[in-house]
């Protein structure tokens, strides 16, 4: 297939091989080896997307990863991604992609209105406008979101699956062209283990592009042979497509790794990206320079683009971007460009703002061609609508930089500019790098280093391709000198290069309109964002000089390009605007990533099932059989409530609480923490991490203990058992088994180390069942002989060991539902049969297998509190009302903090029960309980509600809460407003149930 | 990502590691005897410096000990790492 602007030959790309693919719902051909935007050139389409705010025609401006324009929507259906830069898209068959911001079509964009208006929305126009009313920001988001926005996020799963690598070097090379494959072949030589990295499919960075010859040969040959070369190399890595995203402290490297993007059918056990965390010992930056555009007025329309773009274009994929071009620049470089679309068969001429742009080889060259070349002039403006067709050309002042003699107007379908070229310092400013700023040259170079990196060839500043080779052959070895790693033998040579001389830019950095004022013409610094030169004056005359002003007031650089070709020019601005020295502006920090990087990278494997462990107990298998609803605590599944054929949520709970009180209940309490803690000292442990006294407790006894912090807050509790005289068992909350666990080590590694105590977390060794309830003795009775289970020989608060159903056990005679009830533990692996042998020999008390929920009811209506949900941070043991817990006597962790003025002062939160007035109004938890309930907020607040249920028990719903100056509230009726209705409360004792403990004996 | 060289294991990657705040802050004996301000001073008052600091490190997802790194809060250089009890060890801010 032959396409109107792909050249008879030359690039890279490969000419037998046509590939059909679909753009706005359009079939275009393309070549393998194009990118999306190079085969759309080739098919003459420039016009490919609007712009973010005033919704302008926009075209191709880069060929590489800084493109700001041509952001393009790839993709169909769930593998969609938006914003893709279609400079960097990898064409492959059946591609299909389509442009963004323009509704209903490109073509006819409703938005463009905004382009009309545009006089009417300048820099901080949101700020500006949408202020006030205050309230009224929720209304305007909706319809300023509807307008904005640039691509579609898929609105499915992932289809893709994504990998991490981590990987660690003696030296990473980022960029792969003359200066990174320099350092990277020469860092080789020395042994050390190097990774080179870089953004595009093949190596070779800028000389893909050039025209140029290394050791007498053509470029890429020399590329070639390097990579060979590394390739054989077992201590190399190689990898291409990569970008590196972010350089973070101690030489950490995020890269993503663009695995099958470019496959028209990916095979299925290749991941989709790699995301690649590199640890190196030393790092060489090489990632080039991104060329910097000129800003003249209407600079952006679709036929515009950078000067190295379009050589690229040529050079590289055989396109040419246009029949008949202008080229508008400040320096050399874009020379090189204009020689070779000229040897191309395009009309050239050349638009220099340089009043004498000799000396340099590259314009030498150009004038040998007899191309046209207009000196001391200047592009200061265009015309066209969807496509450039003419340059407004005219003759600069040296000294004003106004506009000197008649404007000429110069047909033409392509406009190339080029203002000079920015080293890419992002990853060095990342790395915490200071930037320099070379006055000479006008650019921001790499300065004092901060971590161990050095930065080589043009993204040094060194642009030219003897400085590539040669500096990067140095750093190379400097790098793996560093790292440790010394070349035997000779110094290995750069090869040879013909020299190019070359004579400084000259900086323009607004180049001068037709309307002085900017009014009509806008001259585009940031083309993503849409920032003029004109909104950059704004910001300056409003006050807002700070680099980091400008940025956020006109959004300069805030785009997904972030700035890449944008940001020189705006400092510049801005210097000249207030001014200042470019220097003193300063740069904004570059932060990562560099390009964007997908969540499906940085979420990698960790999605689904493998986002957070689960953790099951040894009966979950039966709590599923048995149709269990399960509740998440931490990371543990626990059955939440057993419906049966057609019950609901309220009436599993209620027959699950009944059947505890009136018979018989079976819980899984595996998911407690446990801890074992054993050694000499274990007492004097407990007396530090318990409130309450732990000396006088006996060997087969339990004791109930509450946590606290230094600061005296309560955060966990539980009973813990005395097995033996150096050897106990704790118990904590579900939840808090591993920060408990965490507490206690951190106390005894750094405070107590010479307590002799070991800790160690059983959790998961044990199988928890609990029986509770007036039949639970019975039923022990029936699977245990070897305990003796009355009440004087296996008193409440007590252990035993034994064998229940012929299993080895311990069992607790603990309660946590104010029943008769025993904790039994067994060896995890036994978990299921113990609990199968009380299902069978429970079946004639009608054993009921409960859930948390019936748990927790029936431990609100004993008053029993929950740690995080009846407890905050911000509650002490007083609080609670379980003073008789806290020891007068001894210290403990958090004592002190008690009697500090305000956490001993009357009138804190404390916990108290809540009755309504309305037995069945079972109040939301956290609703906020008031003296008396105000029309509309704000109202006094004296505390909020931690616990609500139901209580079928008393026919009545309960409810615990933190009320300010509560116990001596207790019997007052408050209010809680609530959104539909206030319910009155009156102040409770909070034990509702058995308040003298009778049941507890069975 | 921070590289920090455990005593016991050798350097790994910070996600290994918890962060226990300012080292070389030991709990008063007779906490009983402070006035309020000298037990707020040991609860909640730390230094915060731009610079040098001591602090606690644990090898929460490793070998679960804790130890004291002496690192720059600026370039989060880690200039000593020592074990729990010893001494501070000798290095002057801004001295590197």
């Amino acid at each position: 297939m032959t396409t109107a602007f792909r050249t008879a030959k030359g690039g890279r790309i490969d000419r037998s091989q046509s590939i059909g693919f679909r753009f706005d719902g359009q079939n275009y051909w393309g070549n393998a080896g194009d990118t999306l935007a190079s085969a759309l050139l080739a098919n003459g389409v420039h016009f490919v997307g609007r712009s973010f705010k005033y919704h302008r025609p926009r075209g191709i401006m880069t060929a590489g990863s800084e493109e700001p324009n041509a952001l393009v929507q790839f993709g169909l259906g769930d593998r969609t991604e938006p914003n893709a830069r279609a400079t960097v898209v990898e064409l492959h068959e059946g591609l299909v992609a389509a442009s963004q911001n323009a509704w209903p079509t490109l073509g006819s964009d409703v938005g463009v209105v905004n382009s009309w208006a545009s006089r009417l929305i300048p820099a901080g126009f949101y700020y500006k406008t949408f202020m006030w009313p205050r309230f009224g920001w929720k209304f305007y988001e909706r319809a300023i979101r509807h307008a904005a926005g640039l691509g579609r996020a898929p609105e499915g799963k992932d289809p893709d699956h994504y990998d991490k690598m981590h990987a660690h070097c003696d030296v990473l090379v980022v960029g792969g062209g003359p200066a990174g494959l320099s350092a990277a072949r020469a860092a080789a030589m020395t042994g050390a283990r190097v990774i080179v990295m870089d953004e595009g499919p093949e190596f070779g960075g800028s000389l893909l592009s050039e025209t140029a010859e290394i050791a007498g040969r053509p470029a890429m040959d020399w590329v070639a042979g390097v990579v060979d070369e590394l390739a054989e190399r077992s201590n190399v890595r190689l990898l291409t497509r990569t970008s590196a995203v972010g350089y973070y402290d101690h030489n950490f490297l995020v890269a993503v790794e663009r695995v099958t993007d470019h496959l028209a059918a990916p095979p299925e056990h290749l991941p989709r990206q790699r995301l690649w965390k590199v640890r190196a010992k030393q790092v060489v930056l090489a990632q080039g320079a991104i060329e910097r555009p000129l800003v003249f007025a209407d600079n952006d329309r679709p036929g515009i683009m950078m000067a190295g773009a379009a050589r690229s274009y040529l050079n590289r994929y055989g396109v040419k971007v246009g029949n008949r071009v202008v080229v508008a620049t400040n320096n050399d470089s874009a020379y090189a460009a204009a020689a070779d679309l000229h040897d191309a068969g395009v009309a050239v001429t050349i638009v220099d703002i340089r009043d004498e742009p000799t000396g340099g080889d590259l314009p030498l060259a150009a004038f040998g061609k007899g191309i046209d070349v207009l000196s001391g002039h200047a592009v200061i403006g265009s015309d066209g609508g969807r496509r450039v067709e003419a340059a407004y050309v005219a003759q600069i002042s040296p000294s004003a930089k106004r506009i000197a003699g008649s404007i000429q107007r110069f047909e033409c379908d392509a406009i190339l500019m080029s203002g000079g070229w920015n080293p890419s310092v992002h990853l060095f400013s990342q790395s915490g790098g200071k930037l320099a700023y070379d006055r000479e040259r006008t650019i921001f170079i790499p300065g004092e280093t901060r971590q161990q990196a050095r930065s080589t060839g043009a993204a040094a500043g060194d642009f030219s391709l003897v400085d590539a080779l040669t500096d990067g052959l140095a750093a190379g070895l400097e790098a793996a000198a560093d790292a440790g790693h010394r070349k035997r033998g000779g110094r290995p040579q750069a090869p040879a290069v013909a020299p190019v001389i070359t004579v400084p830019l000259e900086p323009l950095w607004s180049v001068p309109g037709r309307d002085p004022r900017g009014r009509t013409n806008k001259h585009f610094v940031d083309f993503q964002n849409d920032v003029t030169a004109a909104d950059v004056a704004l910001a300056a005359r409003e006050g807002y000089l700070s680099v980091e002003h400008l940025k956020r007031y006109t959004t300069t650089g805030m785009g997904t390009d972030q700035g890449k070709s944008s940001n020189v020019n705006a400092l510049a601005l801005m210097a000249a605007a207030s001014g200042r020295d470019i220097p003193e502006v300063g740069t904004t920090t570059f932060r990562p990533p560099f390009v964007p990087v997908s969540f499906g990278a940085l979420a990698g494997r960790n999605v689904d099932h493998l986002a957070d462990p689960v953790r099951k107990t040894p009966m979950h298998r039966w709590h599923e059989t048995a149709g269990a609803v399960f509740e998440d605590v931490g990371q543990w599944k626990r059955p939440f409530y057993y419906p049966q054929r057609g019950e609901g949520k309220q009436a599993a709970v209620n027959r699950e609480v009944r059947a505890v009180r009136n018979s018989l209940g079976i819980l899984d309490a595996s998911t407690l923490g446990k801890i074992d803690i054993r050694g000499p000292d274990a007492r004097k442990l407990l007396n530090w991490v318990y409130t309450n006294a732990w000396n006088k407790l006996e060997a087969g006894r339990c004791r109930y203990g509450l946590m606290c912090h230094e600061d005296g807050m309560v955060f966990d509790d539980g009973v813990t058992a005395c097995l033996d005289e150096n050897h106990f068992l704790m118990h904590t909350t579900t939840g808090n088994a591993a920060s408990v666990l965490g507490w206690i080590e951190e106390w005894l590694q750094t405070e107590w180390p010479n307590l002799k105590v070991w800790c160690t977390s059983v959790t998961e060794q044990f199988a928890t069942v609990t029986i509770c309830g007036p039949n639970a003795r019975r039923l022990l009775g029936e699977l245990c002989g070897d305990i003796d289970l009355s009440s004087e020989a296996f008193p409440f608060m007590s252990v035993r060991e034994g064998h229940v159903a012929g299993l080895r056990a311990r069992v607790f005679r603990v309660s946590f539902t104010g029943e008769l009830s025993y904790e039994i533990n067994v060896s995890a692996d036994c978990g299921l049969a113990l609990w199968n042998a009380c299902m069978m020999a429970g079946e004639k008390f009608g054993i009921t297998p409960f859930g948390t929920e019936a748990m927790h009811v029936l431990r609100a209506e004993k008053g029993y509190i929950i740690v995080g949900q009846d407890t905050d941070g911000t509650v002490t043991p007083i609080d609670l009302g379980m003073g008789w817990a806290v020891s007068a006597t001894k210290d403990f962790l958090g004592k002190r903090s008690l009697a500090r003025a305000a956490t001993a002062a009357p009138g804190r939160k404390e916990l108290v029960g809540l009755m309504t007035e309305t037995p069945t109004d079972v109040l939301p938890e956290g609703a906020q309980i008031v003296e008396k309930a105000l029309e509309s907020a704000p109202m006094p607040m004296l505390g909020h509600v931690t616990s609500s249920y139901y209580s079928p028990n008393l026919g009545h719903s309960i409810a615990l809460a933190l009320v300010r100056d509560g116990r001596n509230r207790i019997g007052e009726t408050l209010e809680v407003p609530l959104p539909e209705r206030t319910c009155r409360v009156r102040l409770t004792d909070p034990v509702f149930f058995d308040k003298e403990g009778a049941r507890l004996d069975g | 990502m921070l590289l920090i060289e455990c005593p016991w294991c050798g350097p790994r990657d910070e996600q290994e590691f918890g962060y226990g705040g300012e080292a070389h802050i030991a709990r008063p004996a007779k906490s009983a005897a402070l006035d309020d301000a000298a037990w707020a001073d040991y609860l909640f008052h730390r230094t915060n410096p731009k610079g040098l600091h001591f602090e606690r490190w644990w090898h929460a997802r490793g070998c679960r000990r804790w130890f004291n790194v002496a690192r720059d809060t600026v370039s989060h250089e880690i200039l000593a790492v020592y074990r729990i009890g010893e001494a501070r060890p000798d290095i002057a801010d801004g001295d590197r």
